[in-house]
């Protein structure tokens, strides 16, 4: 499936080929810590057991404070 | 997955299960209020300031400083905030119009201080004379001026206490920095209450988000509705502290309550930590330039000022 990804710390966007299911295993895919993000689909924060769909749009909030 | 109090969707696991919005929302307040009072972090008689920046950690504690007094039934009058502006082209100036919209909003008097108008320079051009010839990014002057307006200022304005938005995981960095650098002294001046002593020239600083962690900050920060957008500092520290942050988001994530077990643990060595600093403790005096309070003669920051001058 394809997933598009938003984040925040770095304003980007990219279309993620995802063979996985859920949100933990997308995140290590991209080898983001899940202590370091918040995960937000359709304004709605989402845990790490959440099945994701094709053609969902999520965005990852940076936990990490910028200064 | 459902949250373990009713059959919402959860927004975050925690060690002890999954909470759902509003659950996550009692939690946390409950948490913070319950720090606040077992460490006597607030007193009715205290006039508060809350050191603010406009990031998710200041809002936040701004927020449950104001809801705690409500809930205790105290004067309004005793809080204030107080954000430092160093002088950070596209960096400072962005969170202070997100932090004195929430002010208005919740009709909390903001003070902003300058560094430009204490010290006839701003960060950015500072930075350039004091470490010229060497690596180094301003963090070493910008620590000085914040540290030293932010106790200056509070008293002007009358505080009895500092409220800092310092949350677990800064303080689980911190400890394990001093821990690496053999910093005990250093070390003795952390916890829910900041310092060693009590004095006259020294606002007390206490952190009501200390058992809160990172993560659980910028949940609540998302779910409340505060305006926080992330802005990186351009000079953003990717020293000893970011190395450990990293590392300790490691550790956390394949152990999960690692960062708690950390804080618990310096807690209950913070008493013997704090008696030994009592005893080898330095004398406070007030600097010869500016009576501010110092280690030496005269205080850093007006050593930085004397630097500045000398150009």
């Amino acid at each position: 499936m394809k997933i598009t990804v938003i984040q925040e710390r770095t304003n980007s966007a990219q279309i993620v080929s995802f063979k996985g299911k859920i949100v933990k295993e997308l995140l290590w895919q991209l080898k983001i810590n899940s202590e370091t993000v918040l995960v937000v689909r359709n304004n709605e924060v989402i845990i790490e057991d959440e099945l994701l769909c094709d053609a969902d749009q999520i965005k990852l909030l940076s936990v990490v404070s910028g200064g | 997955m459902n949250c373990l109090n009713c059959d919402q969707k959860s927004v975050i696991v925690l060690q002890h299960g999954a909470l759902c919005k509003i659950h996550f929302i009692n939690y946390f307040e409950d948490k913070v209020f319950k720090t606040i009072s077992k460490y006597n972090l607030i007193d009715k008689n205290d006039k508060l300031c809350v050191a603010a920046s406009g990031g998710k950690d200041s809002l936040t504690v701004l927020y449950l400083t104001k809801k705690y007094l409500e809930f205790r039934n105290i004067s309004m009058d005793t809080l204030f905030a107080l954000a430092i502006d160093e002088g950070i082209e596209h960096y400072r100036a962005k969170t202070l119009v997100d932090l004195r919209k929430f002010c208005e909003e919740h009709t909390i008097t903001l003070y902003v201080v300058e560094a430009k108008q204490e010290f006839n320079y701003t960060l950015d051009e500072a930075f350039p004379i004091i470490n010229k010839g060497t690596k180094k990014k301003p963090c070493n002057i910008c620590g000085v001026w914040r540290r030293y307006l932010l106790n200056k200022y509070a008293r002007k304005y009358g505080a009895t206490k500092v409220i800092t938005g310092h949350n677990l995981d800064d303080e689980a960095q911190a400890i394990i920095m001093n821990m690496f650098k053999a910093n005990t002294d250093l070390a003795a001046h952390l916890g829910p209450i900041t310092g060693v002593q009590e004095h006259k020239l020294f606002a007390q600083r206490v952190k009501p988000l200390y058992f809160c962690t990172e993560k659980e900050t910028r949940l609540y920060s998302l779910l409340k509705g505060f305006q926080v957008e992330f802005i990186e500092c351009p000079y953003s520290n990717q020293g000893l502290r970011s190395y450990i942050q990293t590392m300790l988001n490691d550790a956390e994530q394949n152990y999960k309550g690692i960062k708690q077990g950390i804080i618990n643990s310096f807690l209950a060595i913070l008493p013997l930590l704090k008696e030994q600093a009592t005893e080898e403790r330095e004398e406070v005096r007030s600097c010869t330039q500016c009576s501010e309070p110092a280690h030496q003669e005269i205080c850093n920051a007006c050593k930085i000022k004397n630097s500045l001058a000398a150009v």
